[in-house]
């Protein structure tokens, strides 16, 4: 932030803050527009279109009439102004940000999606805000911010063979607890963080918010900013905190190997370790694979291992949904697509489906679901029972038809 | 222009021993399946109907009342609608121990007086009058004359908003 303004800044002070990206998704959208019409007048114009994006993600295609029309207030008014859209069959907003180079380290973006801290998985300031927020970012080009504390975590540890960055992420879940960052920006560092790809690296960011930070901040390695670089066109350099960052606390967990872990019923943070659920016999009637939190190709690839000489149980069924349309299409081109079907996957469009309620259908009173996605509050995804865990564990358990242990297959 | 104080009783939302609600989320204020309403008249009849023990809240609350709640108030959805209700009922505002971000931030930007005061248990009883001042940022309660300062403090910012009736009035 103080790079941003060209001056120093401290925690509580409050600023305004200029946006690099101002985007808004179909859930809030028209109720943006709404705002920013009876402020600044039918024909008004916005600070700059060539900044600011449609998302179309929650309801994609739109299932209900009233999605379907707050959309089309939405390409009306962006047509009228010359700003993009990307409509129903692109996916999820903030991995369009990243796959298009649009969230870039150090550059600001925000959104009425409360999950956009997931951009400090490249470095760059994410943050999800209210309708009245975004048309006024829409007019202006900035927000105010109070400029959070930051907490330093440093996690030691190794991923055990058959855990991921979803294990990891539960586990650090689990540590902090709902409101254990509440407010707070947090910076991750540590051996088992650098070696995350940048999907596990989405992971770990997208579950700030369960943690209530405002700010998640993984400083990208080489390897992501290569990435980066060719997505936009211009090389990119990484973030450091400045060496006088002033923490307000600062953490150090020992995960020690970490094993696959697994969030029970109905919140993120109660998680145990998937052998210890396991044990009990818990029997599952679907899976799911998909969220901004593991809907990645590499996520697919990883589930996908589980099923490899095998298939999905009778009575059991599994739902898929890639994030975008790059990631459909790399799964097709892959083979994964074909592949899954012949294990018995159901195979959805990208988008948000299977996490924003109803689009790849909810779950039923007594149901029990398992799935990658990043919150399991009551009545969330339906009346059902919904566990929170990794791609390798939901592909294992549908297989078994029973919360299991994944193999160890890489 | 917006009064620049804020003075209303208080409405305190407790639980059975008498402590004030924490965690009282955005479905518990405004639930989702009135997240279609976006004329104020209507929201204003929904304001805590899925609070257990305040179904009957819009019922009971006098116009001019201030909320007044424990920790974490607001948390879950951006819902507008969750800071709407109470303009349309006409609250003074909310005063809580604390308040979510993004509810926080969705108070200012509509212009409805909110303060956080952490070690408020206990010091505000039904029907006390309280003032909230945005010149001195300060909340009075004068049924015993305390001077309360949040913290964290009423920013600048949040001043010049609610002066102005609102962000989207800024210029
Ligand atoms: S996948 Fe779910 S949590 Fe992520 S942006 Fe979409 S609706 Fe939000």
């Amino acid at each position: 932030m103080s790079a941003k303004l060209g001056r120093p800044v401290a925690a509580s002070e409050v600023i305004w803050l200029p946006q690099d990206v101002v985007t808004a998704r179909d859930f809030g959208g028209a109720n943006v527009i709404k705002n920013f019409l009876a402020a600044y007048g039918e024909n008004a114009d916005v600070f700059d279109a060539e900044r600011i994006r449609f998302t179309f993600d929650c309801n994609a295609p739109a299932n209900t009439a009233g999605y379907a029309t707050n959309q089309q207030i939405c390409r009306d008014f962006a047509r009228l102004r010359g700003i993009r859209v990307h409509d129903v069959d692109a996916g999820i907003g903030s991995h369009l940000l990243i796959e298009q180079g649009l969230a870039l380290p150090g550059l600001t973006a925000i959104g009425t999606d409360s999950h956009y801290n997931i951009l400090g998985a490249v470095g760059a300031l994410g943050q999800g805000m209210g309708d009245v927020d975004i048309a006024y970012a829409f007019r202006t080009g900035q927000v105010w911010f109070e400029v959070p504390a930051t907490v330093r975590v440093n996690i030691d540890g190794q991923l055990g063979p058959n855990a991921s960055a979803k294990d990891l992420t539960l586990a650090v879940v689990h540590h902090f607890g709902s409101g254990g960052l509440l407010g707070r920006a947090v910076e991750f560092y540590g051996d088992v963080v650098e070696t995350l790809d940048l999907p596990g690296r989405i992971t770990l960011a997208s579950m700030a918010t369960e943690m209530s930070a405002v700010i998640a901040l993984i400083p990208p390695e080489a390897s992501v900013l290569e990435w980066l670089a060719e997505r936009a066109g211009v090389p990119t350099e990484t973030i450091t905190a400045d060496p006088d960052t002033q923490y307000i606390e600062e953490v150090t967990l020992d995960l020690g190997v970490i094993e696959p872990m697994i969030a029970e019923p109905y919140s993120p943070t109660r998680v145990r370790p998937v052998s210890a659920v396991a044990g009990e016999g818990v029997r599952i009637d679907t899976g799911f694979i998909g969220s901004c939190t593991n809907g990645r190709f590499e996520d697919f690839s990883e589930g996908y291992a589980q099923l490899e000489d095998g298939s999905i149980v009778a009575g059991v069924t599994l739902k898929l949904v890639p994030a975008t349309r790059e990631v459909y299409g790399q799964m097709l081109s892959e083979g994964l697509i074909e592949r899954f079907f012949q294990a018995g996957a159901l195979i959805h469009n990208q988008g948000c489906g299977g996490c924003a309620a109803g689009q790849v259908g909810m779950t039923g009173e007594g149901e029990v679901q398992v799935s990658t996605s990043n919150r399991n509050f009551r009545g969330k995804q339906g009346a059902g029972r919904t566990y929170l865990a990794s791609p390798a564990t939901v592909a294992a358990s549908v297989r078994a038809g029973r919360i299991t242990v994944p193999e160890v297959r890489r | 222009m917006s009064q620049m104080r804020v003075t209303g009783s208080a409405f305190p939302l407790v639980d059975a021993s008498g402590a004030l609600l924490d965690n009282i989320d955005t479905d518990m204020i405004f639930h989702n399946r009135w997240l279609h309403i976006t004329e104020p008249s209507q929201m204003a009849q929904h304001a805590f109907g899925n609070l257990e023990g305040y179904e009957d809240f819009t019922a009971r609350v006098e116009p001019g009342s201030w909320v007044v709640v424990g920790r974490n108030f607001g948390a879950g959805s951006s819902r507008q609608q969750a800071v709407e209700c109470f303009k349309a009922l006409g609250c003074a505002g909310v005063i809580a121990r604390s308040v979510a971000p993004i509810y926080l931030r969705n108070a200012i930007n509509t212009a409805l007086p909110i303060a956080q005061m952490p070690d408020l248990a206990g010091a505000i009883e039904l029907g006390d009058e309280l003032v909230l001042d945005f010149a001195t940022g300060t909340v009075t309660n004068l049924r015993p004359g305390q001077v309360h300062v949040p913290t964290p403090a009423i920013s600048r910012v949040q001043v010049e908003i609610y002066r102005a009736g609102g962000l989207l009035n800024l210029q």
